[in-house]
């Protein structure tokens, strides 16, 4: 292996947690909580996929679409449900709400599922790209990079053209600013859950397809390194969860190459201590002003 | 006359003594089960998980509730505790017979190490604030994890070798491998009683409860209400900061000693030292009431209960859970039904209890 295909495999890592830091970054954004439980609803996504395809026959588009349905559906009623009564209560609370439903989320699988972690089959069916002959891309790899770039466009887009991404913008720079001026908090919000955990939807894929393992425990460690992401991008900042993503995805693999495979988790994590050290509040995070 | 005195008595001091009488009161009728035969052996082996997550949760309270930043890394604390003293009871296990002595320097050596990597941590999260404090906590936590399980130490009879190879040096004869990465401790001496454990939860109560009544805690609680004019009326952000995330760290350090002393193998996995444990811990701070020292021995006391009470529910067990969880969550704090939580609430309230509760909430 070569320092160009580390390189793009940790891109490729790295766009699934951009995928999904922009889930936990723009719940943070227009909430102001930090959403516990997102890493599983793409461990859901991934056992929906497993399930339509293994169990209902399904075709693998099939399988995604039903994936990314179900994940948004399932944000929606999350924040139904869970979030919304606990809407104007400390943000420790909704915090721990947020943790309870992490715990469902998982506990439901494993009482459903079984505990043991299955193959996931292989749903992109996209040829090896060979370079040369030392450096070849696989093919999940190019999906991968290629359906995030394309989902980062059509975001970015549509939070600067759309009228509900600007209700978004206006909602997480002042919301009651935003309220009066007439957007609907509300619909709003459940725009946010549905748009990032749509996005879980496409992540939990591409995650299973580069990973073929699915368990109820899939959904976590990705999930705490995709907040880590947000949050060294700056969270509440949508550039930055994608900036974010794509550093922590190449540092790890690169940690995993030169450094060492078992310290690799050691050695991001004192890089995210670094980086906010440096610049408390991320990468492309705002300056918090006090006020006396 | 006498009534008269009792009045005077502080309320914080009164609250203080509630919380004294609740725990020794729980202690004597534990002891008093295990000792007619009354409490299952299930019941009894809980005793010293029960005291070792509410030093977890008294400890992480005084950094959650009482300093107001939120840490996700309280279990780091807790497994640099716990691989300190336990390494320490395995290399003297043949040199000191005392177990007594044993386990009170090896309590000592778990408390000093987590109080100074306590230090370790705080002194960089001075800089940082509310959520970035919070995963700074998080990454410390989950470092300390990542390295604790790549750690090798080997002993012979000559001395030892210390570090990240997990193949002994050839030299050394008659090899013990005290720390073998991520096989853990082996063999680590059952010094864990309970009413060692229960010690510790007393000495736990009494520093946390005297600190936080204390200058030094009216400081910290400034600090959580406005900074700034905490600032401005000369209290040292630096100093109350580190103080209260050392003490913090520290008796998570000794809820570590008591952890592993309990278990005979000891190693790190992110089911006892990883962020979902801190999680746990955060649990029991948030549903006894963030600030509420009392609060977090209760909640503590019931949520190491209720789930190997739930375990005839088998797979179901941590779904139930969860469901609870959730649903005291929107119970206790959702503003849309603050009308019923009232009415419910008064049905429960008792004229005393509402007595020493309304004059401090605070520190209890």
């Amino acid at each position: 292996m070569s320092f160009i295909s580390y390189l793009l495999n940790g891109i490729s890592l790295g766009s699934i947690y951009a995928l999904i830091a922009l889930g936990y970054t723009m719940v943070y954004g227009i909430a102001k909580m930090l959403n516990f439980a997102h890493g599983d609803v793409i461990m859901v996504g991934g056992v929906i996929a497993y399930t339509a395809i293994n169990s209902l026959g399904l075709s693998p588009y099939l399988a995604v679409l039903a994936a990314i349905v179900t994940c948004t559906v399932l944000g929606i009623t999350i924040e139904k449900i869970a979030y919304k009564p606990l809407r104007g209560a400390s943000s420790l609370t909704v915090l721990i709400t947020a943790i309870g439903v992490s715990y469902f989320l998982q506990n439901f699988v494993l009482w459903q599922f079984g505990s043991n972690s299955k193959n996931f089959p292989s749903v992109v069916r996209f040829p090896t790209w060979q370079i040369n002959e030392s450096l070849s891309v696989d093919g999940v790899t190019t999906v991968t990079i290629v359906t995030a770039l394309i989902i980062m466009v059509a975001l970015t887009l549509f939070i600067k053209k759309s009228k509900p991404g600007q209700a978004m913008l206006a909602l997480s720079e002042d919301r009651g600013a935003a309220q009066l001026m007439g957007v609907n908090v509300n619909r709003t919000v459940s725009l946010t859950f549905a748009i990032g955990s749509a996005l879980a939807g496409v992540a939990s894929v591409l995650l299973c397809s580069a990973y073929p393992q699915i368990s109820y425990q899939t959904g976590a460690m990705p999930g705490i390194k995709a907040f880590v992401a947000a949050v060294f991008g700056g969270i509440g900042s949508i550039p930055g969860a994608m900036i974010g993503g794509v550093l922590l995805g190449v540092i790890e693999n690169m940690s995993k190459a030169y450094i060492s495979t078992q310290m690799s988790d050691a050695v991001v994590f004192g890089i995210l201590i670094l980086v906010l050290l440096v610049k408390p509040t991320g990468i492309l995070g705002k300056k918090i002003h006090e006020k006396v | 006359m006498k009534t008269n005195r009792i009045n005077h008595i502080k309320p914080q001091t009164k609250s203080t003594f509630i919380t004294f009488a609740i725990a020794i009161g729980a202690f004597a009728l534990s002891q008093t089960l295990i000792a007619t035969g009354k409490m299952g052996n299930q019941m009894a082996g809980l005793m010293v998980p029960i005291c070792y997550n509410v030093i977890l949760a008294v400890s992480l309270n005084l950094t959650v509730g009482i300093l107001g930043e939120l840490s996700l890394g309280h279990a780091g604390f807790m497994c640099v505790g716990a691989f300190a003293s336990s390494v320490f009871s395995v290399l003297v296990k043949d040199d000191l017979a005392s177990g007594l002595l044993r386990f009170a320097l090896a309590m000592l050596i778990g408390a000093l190490t987590a109080a100074l990597f306590g230090l370790i941590v705080g002194i960089p999260v001075l800089r940082l604030q509310g959520d970035y404090l919070a995963i700074v906590t998080l990454a410390f936590g989950e470092i300390i994890k990542n390295i604790v399980s790549n750690l090798y130490l080997f002993k012979d009879k000559n001395g030892f070798v210390f570090g990240v190879s997990r193949t002994p040096p050839a030299d050394l004869t008659t090899v013990e491998k005290v720390l073998n990465g991520p096989n853990g401790v082996t063999g680590i001496p059952k010094s864990s009683t309970f009413t060692i454990a229960f010690v510790m939860v007393l000495i736990t109560l009494f520093v946390v409860t005297n600190l936080v009544n204390s200058r030094a805690g009216r400081a910290i609680k400034s600090i959580r209400d406005n900074r700034i004019a905490a600032q401005s009326v000369g209290i040292s952000i630096p100093k109350y900061k580190l103080l209260a995330l050392v003490i913090s760290a520290m008796f998570a350090g000794v809820a570590g000693v008591l952890y592993s002393h309990s278990l005979t193998i000891l190693t790190a996995t992110s089911q006892n030292f990883g962020y979902n444990m801190s999680i746990m811990i955060l649990v029991y701070v948030v549903l006894g009431g963030i600030g509420s020292i009392r609060g977090s021995m209760i909640a503590a006391t019931l949520l190491t209960i209720l789930p190997e009470k739930l375990r005839f529910l088998s797979d179901k067990r941590m779904l139930i859970y969860a469901i609870v969880l959730i649903i005291i969550m929107l119970f206790n704090n959702s503003p849309a039904i603050a009308g019923i939580r009232e009415k419910v609430r008064r049905v429960f309230r008792v004229k005393i209890l509402r007595k020493t509760n309304t004059p401090a909430t605070e520190g209890r």
